[in-house]
Parts: structure tokens; sequence; C-alpha cells
């Protein structure tokens, strides 16, 4: 099914039937007046209703800065929530500008579905959840563990590659869906339960007792996630890439949404290009020179999203580790703008 | 002139009291009688008493005694934190009520909801209610000047006041109440007229019902969704696609017209041929014919199948979450996986809820055609 629509997709779009990829997606998106966002049905920290239905999370909060760098409004956005089957199909026949709805980058899905990432706004990886009470503090203790793991996943292969690697004896469990293992972990069936880390910071909050539980620091899978946009507009792609590293940018050169007004009147001649004030950065994105104080008034910079969304005083309590700056033992590098 | 007392056959003392005859009626003979009237029964009472009493305390308990009524959080209505068992979370429910039943609706414009809502209510009660003044009137309001009214209420009319909401703002329960109306409102005469069709005597009307009627029923619901809102975008130019809500709209419309027309049918075929030719003994054109004979009687034997219909339709607007719009029961999913209320006992309050909303809409519309049935049964009672 999947391959199919694929194909489908494919065939529509070498017959020029995609319209949304031929015209200028910016201009297209201006004329709007919104942005479509295609988004997260509802995953805790990157997509979900607060009380009031007000959409939040850290792939919310991407598309709010993108709507914030073209239209200085980061309410001109429209979510379209997107189940994991139809999402591709939905960015490449142009129901959605972009596809913010965290999708792990991997080379068949760029090299197949006619869809491009733009960056990668949160690095994820399968790790472990474990109770307290084990004393384990890292993966490399659970020799001998019984591990609670859903069946046929990528999820499982990773974990019978970790324990090879390792030359570690597991016991594995399987479950038919997420629920079900998250439930017998919790009523003490295994010692361990395993998914991507933002996963498990979620399931953990499920737990009869959350405060019990910890995640191990390892990460045994690469799963990047982050903003895609269809092939063939360069200057939609580099508008939402470069939204990606402004937010990067902001937070190295200390540019919050508290100060910003103040660090755009500053002489420092990499604040002066980075805000505007120096150079025409922004034109050449199509955007104003502006761009960037746009965004980190409405959002603030990467690690204000981050800290909002997921970090260490949200429920989800899920700490920078690979997300942190490059300058900080982190994975996250911005090329310089200038 | 002869007194009654020197008849033989007049009884002239009272005759004294007797004991009074053995129980025929009361609640400890109707339960012999039907509660232990042998021995599997009695079995069978015993089991199913003995589940209910194991069940329904802890039920009661968790649902009336010990929940939480308002709560800011899944903190609030942690055991651990507060120290004592804890039953249903309805602070949950209290707390997102109005994105469950509006969704992103702005808040300053509710009221037009509400007032849809009660249109709504008023348009149901005056077709419905057997007794309502102006049958007519009502009927001309729910189906000609409601969906306008409706319509313009809910997406706005900057020229009169009304300010525009995107259908993307729409959600929860206004989503349900708004797709389950349009398709019931929509598939009765579209599904009577296919049925006429289907068994109409020119080939061109009977192919294209036929053909309507087969593709549709052919499809589950699930793939005519994911055709009008992913593959549909693919076929047309940008300017031309139709926001994604009304896709759905049309989507359903027609597939609950298919049903429905196979239910007109099976009331069609039932109806002697003696009717079709007495009415045209009467010199009666097809139309009226229809109109006048056939129809009344046909739709009256297929109520149950129509209301059938209706309810399948109302619990299979949940399937629209499949295509991204959020209906009644995708709102809450989606908010309990929100973090500041995700918890392991979360879900069970959210679901009770929502199976006790859908439950009082089928059981509604169940009950109505019941009453509905055994009024127009005088007819045909032999």
């Amino acid at each position: 099914m999947k391959k199919l629509i694929a194909a489908a997709v494919v065939a529509a779009a070498s017959f020029g039937l995609v319209t949304g990829a031929s015209a200028g997606t910016l201009d297209n998106v201006k004329a709007k007046g919104q942005l479509v966002c295609g988004a997260n049905p509802g995953t805790a920290g990157f997509g979900v209703p607060d009380e009031k239905g007000n959409w939040t999370g850290l792939d919310v909060d991407y598309c709010r800065a993108i709507a914030a760098a073209i239209f200085n409004d980061p309410t001109k956005v429209k979510f379209v929530p997107l189940s994991s089957k139809d999402r591709f199909t939905a960015l490449a026949s142009g129901e959605v500008d972009v596809l913010i709805r965290n999708s792990t980058w991997t080379m068949s899905r760029e090299t197949t579905l006619g869809v491009i990432w733009a960056g990668i706004n949160f690095y994820d990886g399968q790790g472990f959840l474990v109770n307290k009470k084990l004393g384990v503090k890292s993966a490399t203790d659970l020799d001998g563990a019984t591990i609670c793991v859903q069946q046929g996943t990528t999820t499982e292969l990773n974990l019978a590659d970790y324990f090879r690697a390792t030359g570690k004896k597991y016991q594995v469990v399987t479950f038919g869906t997420s629920e079900e293992a998250v439930k017998a972990y919790d009523t003490g069936r295994c010692d361990a339960y395993t998914t991507d880390r933002s996963g498990l910071a979620a399931d953990r909050l499920s737990m009869s007792k959350p405060d019990d539980h910890i995640i191990l620091p390892e990460i045994i899978s690469k799963e990047p996630l982050g903003p895609l946009v269809r092939q063939g507009d360069d200057q939609w792609l580099n508008l939402v890439k470069w939204v990606h590293y402004g937010l990067l940018v902001a937070e190295e050169d200390g540019i919050t949404k508290a100060n910003v007004d103040e660090k755009a009147k500053s002489d420092d001649p990499e604040l002066k290009r980075v805000l505007g004030t120096d150079g025409k950065f922004g034109e050449s994105l199509g955007l104003s020179n502006a761009w960037l104080v746009q965004i980190v008034k409405a959002v603030g910079n990467y690690g204000e999203i981050f800290e909002r969304n997921v970090g260490p005083n949200t429920p989800l309590q899920l700490a920078r580790a690979s997300n942190a700056l490059w300058n900080k033992g982190g994975l996250q590098y911005a090329p310089p703008i200038r | 002139m002869t007194d009654a007392t020197s008849l033989s056959f007049v009884r002239s003392a009272v005759i004294p009291e007797q004991r009074p005859p053995h129980r025929v009626s009361g609640p400890l003979v109707w339960m012999r009688e039907n509660l232990f009237s042998s021995l599997l029964n009695t079995v069978l009472t015993i089991v199913f008493l003995g589940v209910v009493g194991w069940v329904l305390p802890g039920f009661i308990r968790f649902v009336l005694l010990t929940p939480v009524w308002v709560a800011s959080s899944s903190k609030d209505c942690s055991a651990d934190l507060l120290q004592h068992p804890v039953g249903a979370c309805w602070g949950f429910i209290d707390a997102h009520f109005g994105y469950l039943f509006y969704g992103q609706y702005p808040a300053g414009e509710r009221w037009r909801v509400n007032l849809f809502y009660a249109l709504e209510a008023l348009g149901i009660v005056w077709i419905l209610l057997p007794k309502a003044p102006f049958k007519s009137a009502g009927l001309a309001f729910f189906f000609l000047l409601f969906p306008v009214i409706g319509f313009v209420l809910l997406s706005g009319m900057p020229i009169i006041g009304l300010s525009t909401v995107q259908t993307h703002y729409w959600g929860g329960f206004l989503v349900t109440i708004v797709i389950s109306t349009v398709g019931i409102v929509a598939s009765l005469p579209i599904g009577v007229v296919l049925a006429l069709g289907r068994r109409s005597a020119m080939p061109i009307a009977r192919l294209v019902s036929v053909i309507m009627i087969e593709f549709v029923r052919g499809v589950p619901l699930i793939t005519v969704l994911f055709m009008a809102n992913v593959m549909f975008p693919l076929f047309v130019p940008d300017g031309w696609r139709p926001d994604s809500l009304l896709r759905v709209l049309v989507g359903v419309g027609f597939f609950s017209a298919a049903y429905m027309a196979e239910a007109v049918r099976g009331g069609l075929q039932a109806i002697p041929r003696g009717q079709y030719e007495a009415a045209q003994a009467l010199g009666l054109g097809y139309w009226q014919m229809m109109i006048k004979i056939i129809l009344p009687q046909a739709l009256k034997i297929v109520i149950p199948n129509i209301v059938n219909n209706f309810i399948g339709l109302f619990k299979d607007t949940t399937l629209v979450a499949i295509v991204g719009i959020f209906d009644f029961l995708r709102t809450i999913q989606a908010s309990l996986s929100d973090p500041n209320w995700r918890s392991g006992q979360m879900p069970l309050a959210a679901y009770l809820f929502a199976a006790f909303v859908y439950f009082i809409f089928c059981y509604g519309m169940a009950r109505y055609s019941l009453s509905m049935e055994r009024r127009l049964q005088t007819g045909n009672r032999h």
C-alpha cells in the first residue's frame, strides 16, 4: 500500500500534476496568508493540544517559527494533523507546505518519496527505561535482564544488534502493541522497557509510580527527527533550513525571547548580522531582514523551545544530551550567518 | 311480593373468612417463576448476580465515590501524591470540556456553536415530536433553512459581523455533530433517489444508480476518506482544492446514501405489486404514485434499518480521525497524550466519558425508532 501510494505520488509529480511543487511554495504561502504545517496528531512534547486546545510542542513551535519568519505572526499557521501513514503523501501532494511531525530522516525516504529534510531538530534514539529499585545506572549493567519490547518493529532489531555487539545476555518479551508492553513492564514482568527515548519519557508518565523509573543514558540507535519539504523548491528548502539554523544561532549568541530587542541594538558585528541590522540575509531568503528577531520574539531560541516542551522542567524531563549545542557537548551545529 | 331472603338460592348469612389463596402475584412469585423456575435458570441467575455483585461495587466506587472532580494536571489525580486511593479523574473532562465540545473554536465565538447546537436541537425536536405544530414548516426549517444558517453561523460571514472561523479550528463534539448531521440529512433524500433509480425502467438511471451504490458499498469508508483527503488533491490544481472537512463531508454523504439506498430498496420490494397497479389504475403518474402511495409505506417498513444506518453513521464519524480531522474521540485521545495529563489511570475516566456520550445519542435514536414503529404500526395490525 505504502509503495503503491509512493509510486502514485511520483507518477503524478512527473506528469506535472503536483502543482504545489512547480510554483514557488513561499509565494503560495504568502498568497494564502498562512502556513499549512503537517503536524503531529498527538505526541507528548512534540505536538499535543493543551486544555484550551492550543497546539504545543517542539514541532509545533517550529511551525510557528516559520510563520513568524514569513508573516511576523506565529498564529498564521494551519495545523494539519497527519497519521504516520499519510504524512509523506500529504506533503508530496501539496496538501501541506512543510512536514514537521517527528519524522525520522532515512536514506530510503529521501531517495524514493520525493521529499527532503531541512535539518534535525531533535536527535532521538532508542533507550531503556528501568525501575530505580534495580540499581542499574547504565545499559551495560543490563546483563541477563528481561526486556519488554513491541513486536515487529525496528526497536526489536536494534535491541538484538546492541546486545550482540556488547556480548551481553538478555531475555526479550514481545507484545503486540506498545501499550501492552508498557503495562507489562509496569506490572513487573520485565526489568526494562525499550523504545525511542522521547517515547520512553512519555511512557514513564503512564506508570503507576512514574518517579520510580529512570531512563538510562545509553542510546542504541539513530533516530534523527526534523522538518522536511518537497523536493524541487530550493528557495523554500533554504528558508526552512535557515529557520532551524537561526534558532540554533540565536541560542549560541545568547539571544532569548526576553533580550532580543536589547540585543538588536547591539554594536556587536555578529549580532548585527544575525539580527538584521547589517547585511541583507533575510531578504536573500525572501523574508524581511529582521526575520530572526521575529522568530525569537515569537518562540524563543532553540534552547528555550527545548526547555519549554521536553526539557528537565517539563513532565517529560528529557536532558539536552545530543541536542545540546556543539560547544556544549551536543550535536546541534549551525553554519554561521555571514 | 317475595322477599329476597326467602329465596332458597340467596345466602342469608355471611360466610366465615377464609385463608387467602396461595400467592399468584408479587415480587416473590415473580422471582420464583422467572429467576428460579428450573435448575438451569437458577444457576444462570446466581452466576449473573455473582458477576454483578463482583463488578458493580468497584465500578460505583470508581465512578461516583472516590473520583476527583476538579484537577489542573494529572498530579491532582495521583493516588501516590494524594496518599489515598483515587477513582475516575473527572477533573480531566472538566479541564478539557471546552476543547472536547468546541475544538479550537475561538473562545469569544463559542456562543455561535451553542446557538448552532440549540437550533439543531430545535429542528430535531420539531420534526420528530409527533404532536409538534406546523410539521411542514419544521421540515423546511431543518432541511433547507438550518443547513444555511448553520453554515453561516459556524464558518462566519464578515458582512453581517460574524468573523470567519476556518474549519481547522472546528473540533471535538462539534465536528462529530456536523459530520453526522450532514450524513443523515444528505443520505435520506439521495438514498431514496438512488433506490428509485435502481428499480427504474430507464436503463441509464438504473446503470448510474447501480454503479454508484455498488462502488461505494464495495470499498470501506476509510478508503473513501483517504481518497477524499489525500489522493483527491493530487488530481486538481492548487486553487481548486476544497476545504478538507468539506471533502470528508461529501465522502461521508455519498457513503451513507449508498447504504440508505439499499435499505430503502428493501422497503420498496416489500410493497405488493397490487399497490403499484392500484395507484396506476387511479391514473397517478410515477412521482405521484411514489410520493403518495409507495414511499410512505416502504419507508415505514424500513424505519429500523434507516435508524440502524444513522446509528452506524454516528459511530463511523470517529473514522475521520484517520485523515487528521479531530472528532470527539480523537480530541480525547490527543488530550490524553498531553504530558501534563498523562498518567496510567487517566484514560479510564476519559474513555468512560466518551462511551457515555456516544451511548446517550445512539440509545436515544434507538428508542425513538421503537416508539415511531409502534405509532406507525396501526395500518399493518392484522
